[in-house]
Parts: structure tokens; sequence; C-alpha cells
């Protein structure tokens, strides 16, 4: 992982994304959710991506998943980051999939379906979601 | 009665600059040195050309790449069809399509589909070649979460995709390195190949990790270079300067957001879709393909493509690599240049240009069963996919 998680490219909310980074501020992993047709999504676009409707609720997910796929980066691309380290996708328990780091455990010790839960990366003006083992 | 398309076009011109760390010609140069070979190379004359498809490599996204005014630099006027096209790995074996559907539809005759790519940078690595667009210190919205995370460079995804296949079927280092170990037997026989020193198993274990589970050695190449081919109307191939190889099939797959509930992205790919597609035109199945010439940017593209074009059941592709069937006097020869692996990596004008090769019988020491060829070329994350069945025979 980062020795100095702070210089890494911190992400700042657009749009699509504002209520999902107001949430992480307070803990919260939020999702949408089609109010049409109840699939969930990550806030990535405004309609949802199964029926298009732009009718769209925020839900507070479970912040518990399943490391869906991972790997461990040795090279290194961008100064704030120290090899060796992980790279996840984790499969939310409502469905979507998230991009992240595993923390709280070595990198030889993540195993693909491993359940997760939400651990928050604080900054002064956004929050990170990362997975540890639940 | 056999579909329509099926051997109504050919590809009849094959042009390819030197390969690798080649230095002192921009894209658009290196474009023009592989058209003007393509169209000598078909006996075609050049005011015969009345179509063109261009597809920039990694320089389209950095402003140096070729572009629809290479149209100019070749003074080709009068074109009848013209397109800068790009769904990234998958274009080689598209723009082929498109070009046959141009010429069906009485909208072409003989369309120029060229690649060209310059990213190697004298001086500097290979690796900084592919790193990634430039990293903006607050990136915005969701996407940023990526970059957060430290997701550079294209092997990242291709490396979570291998590791699914692994855990859920078994995969295992050895399978994979036999796709490496294959494939750099058949570039020890191609002249073009950038990595022609023999390559063992253990050559392949010992290569640093990029990204666990990618070794070095489960990686493409980077290159410098330019690919062109013709594809002619079938009636025209038939007396140019060398033997057509006719198109028999094409399709296309593309899965969608790998991110999205039920997604399978990791191990399936475009490919079963465009499977059948291909497959249905040509009349043919898997058991009838004679070689395969596969977009290999991984070792684990190759196994995750035969598994979808039906060569062997899904989780199987690790076994039914490892017993030497792809290489050399294999009985399923594949990427018989040595692939993106050993060869040279053009996108997906690798397969293609290899393809061509094949299926004209010039593959000297190299050459395999010809009769018919599946060429494939994929991009994005297994995202993107288009397949051609090519032979040398027109029905």
């Amino acid at each position: 992982m980062a020795e100095d998680a702070a210089t890494r490219p911190l992400p700042e909310a657009d749009e699509a994304s504002k209520p999902f980074f107001d949430g992480a501020m307070l803990g919260k992993l939020m999702l949408m959710k089609c109010a049409d047709c109840g699939a969930m999504r990550i806030p990535s676009r405004q309609h949802c991506d199964v029926c298009l409707s732009a009718n769209t609720d925020w839900v507070e997910a479970s912040g518990r998943g399943v490391v869906r796929t991972f790997g461990v980066m040795h090279r290194q691309y961008h100064p704030a980051f120290t090899v060796p380290y992980n790279l996840a996708f984790v499969e939310l328990e409502e469905g979507p999939r998230i991009v992240t780091n595993i923390v709280g455990i070595g990198d030889a010790d993540i195993r693909v379906g491993m359940p997760v839960v939400v651990d928050w990366e604080r900054h002064e003006d956004v929050a990170v979601p990362n997975f540890r083992p639940a | 009665m056999p579909h329509p398309a099926r051997g109504a076009t050919a590809i009849t011109g094959l042009g390819i600059t030197p390969m690798g760390r080649i230095f002192g010609k921009s894209a658009t140069e290196l474009a023009a040195d592989a058209v003007r070979e393509a169209i000598q190379d078909s006996g075609l004359k050049k005011s015969e050309i009345d179509g063109l498809l261009i597809n920039a490599g990694i320089t389209g996204s950095t402003g140096h790449g070729i572009n629809l005014s290479l149209q100019n630099y070749l003074g080709l006027q009068d074109l009848r069809l013209l397109n800068h096209m790009n769904a990234a790995g998958s274009t080689a074996a598209q723009m082929v399509q498109y070009a046959s559907l141009a010429i069906a539809a009485g909208m072409a005759t003989n369309v120029v589909c060229v690649f060209a790519d310059a990213p190697l940078v004298e001086g500097k690595s290979t690796g900084a070649a592919y790193g990634g667009p430039a990293r903006p210190s607050r990136p915005k919205g969701m996407a940023a979460l990526y970059a957060h995370a430290g997701f550079y460079g294209a092997n990242t995804s291709y490396a979570l995709a291998t590791r699914r296949h692994m855990d859920l079927y078994g995969t295992n280092h050895d399978q994979l390195g036999a796709v490496a170990v294959a494939e750099r037997a058949w570039a020890t026989m191609n002249p073009r190949a950038q990595m022609r020193e023999p390559m063992t198993l253990a050559d392949y274990h010992a290569s640093r990790w990029i990204i666990e589970p990618l070794h070095l050695l489960d990686c493409c190449l980077v290159s410098n270079g330019a690919v062109a081919v013709i594809v002619s109307a079938a009636d025209r191939a038939a007396d140019l300067a060398q033997p057509p190889v006719y198109v028999w099939g094409m399709g296309q797959g593309h899965p969608g957001d790998p991110l999205r509930a039920g997604s399978n992205w990791e191990t399936e790919s475009g490919a079963k879709i465009a499977a059948q597609t291909a497959f249905g035109m040509a009349g043919l199945g898997p058991q009838d393909i004679t070689c395969c010439e596969l977009y290999d940017c991984y070792t684990y593209t190759v196994v995750v493509t035969l598994e979808d074009y039906g060569f062997c059941k899904k989780g199987e592709g690790g076994p039914f690599v490892q017993d030497g069937k792809l290489g050399p006097g294999g009985s399923l020869p594949t990427n018989t240049g040595g692939g993106e692996l050993s060869g040279y990596y053009m996108w997906g004008m690798t397969p293609l240009s290899e393809a061509v090769i094949q299926g004209r019988g010039q593959g000297g020491e190299r050459q395999v069963k010809n009769d018919a060829i599946l060429c494939t070329g994929n991009g994005g994350t297994l995202s993107y996919h288009g397949a051609l069945i090519l032979s040398p025979h027109r029905s």
C-alpha cells in the first residue's frame, strides 16, 4: 500500500457522483437504485443501465461484499504507490462491483470470494471506500 | 445454400513495415510505407483503391496517431469509402468486415485497411509506452476510484480477469506458460518477429511479475510499425498478383460494462457472441478450423478465446493448451508467427497479417494447414471482439 495515501490522486465528485461522495463523508456507501425497475448501480451514470429510466433513488448499501477478483501490482507507475500493492474488484451484496484496494490483510492472503466490508479512507474533503476482511 | 457473404470478398494485398524499436518515422510515415507495400504486393494500381479505413494505435490518443489526413498524405483521390475506426484491438478484423460489407453493397471495390503506431520513444523503456493517460491530481467521479486504487496500464484489468479464471477453474502458470512457450517456438521461424530466442517454461516462470498473476512473459510486446491489408471484391481478386485469401465468416461480440451486476467479463469474452455469427456465416464449427490466429495481448486471452469459440469447454482452456497443441507440430497450430507475445504488437493486425501469410501459403518453414483460419481481434478488457474466418478457397 501507499506509504502516504494523501499523495495519491484523490477523487473529486462530479455531478453524477456527488451523493456518493457526500455519503462517503458520513461513512455511508451510497448506490443508485432505479425508481422504475429497481436495478442497483454504481453512480457513474445518470440513467439506469437496465431500463434507461432517469428516475433514481439513492440507497445506502450494506457495505458488505466479496472479493470478485484481484491482482498484486509490481510495477510502479505513480510515485505515491509503493509496490507491491493490491487492486481488487469487490462484488457488493447488492450486485454491482466497485474498484478498490483490500486493506487489513497481506496481499498473499487475499482470496477470490473472501467476504469483505467497507473500510473508509478519510481525507479532509473526501472519503474513499477501501475494503477489509469481514 | 451458403451464406451470400461467404467468399464474396478476399484479402488481396499485404504490407508490413519493420517492427519494434523502429525510430525516425512517424506513425503516418509508417502507415504510408505499409500502404505502398500492400498496393505493390497486390498488383493493383493506386488509382484502383477506392476505399480507406484507418485505425490509429495508442498514439491515436496522444494526438500523434494516423487520422483522416492520411488520405491526402497518400494522394488518394475521389475515394468512395473513408473512415477512421476504433474498437480497440478488435478494429483490424472490423475494418475487413466493414470493407467487405461496403464492397458487397457496391460502395467500393478495393479498400485499404491500415493500422500504424509509434508509441516507443528512443531512450525510454517499453513499459513507459502504455502507462495510461495523463493523471490529474483530482480525478473526477466514480472513474477516479481506478486512479486512487492504482489501476495503471492495460495489464491491471487483464490480471484481474486471469485471476478469476485461475480461481474458478484451477488454471495455472504451467498452462499459461505453455501458450507463451508455443508462441515463442513459432516466432523462432518468423524473420519479422521481435523475440526469436528460444524460450522454455522455466524461462517463463523466472520472468518478473508485472502484476500478479501476470509475469512479464504473459504480456504482449510493444511495437512501432504499421500493417496494411487490401480487401477486394472476390471477382477482382482472382487475377491479381497474390493468392486471394477469402473471407468466409465475420462476427463481432461486445459484452458490456464489467462493473454491472451479473457480468462475467473475466471469463466470458465477446468471442462467445462473435463465434455464433462467424461460424454461422462460414457454415463451419470449431472442429473445421485448421489453424488459429488469435489476439493474444496476454497468454490468458488465448485461453479464454479458445474456450469461447468452443474448442474446449468453459474452464478447460488451461489443460487444453498445456499439451503443446498450439505449437509447431501440434494439432491446433495457433499464432504461427509468434503472435503479439513474441512476434510484434500491431493490435488486431498481428493476427490478421499472419492469417494472410498463412492463407497464401507463404509461411515458409512455419506454414501450416490453412483451409480454414480463425482470425480474431480483442480490445478493451475482453470487451470488444471481432472475428474473421479466412480461407485460400473461394468456396
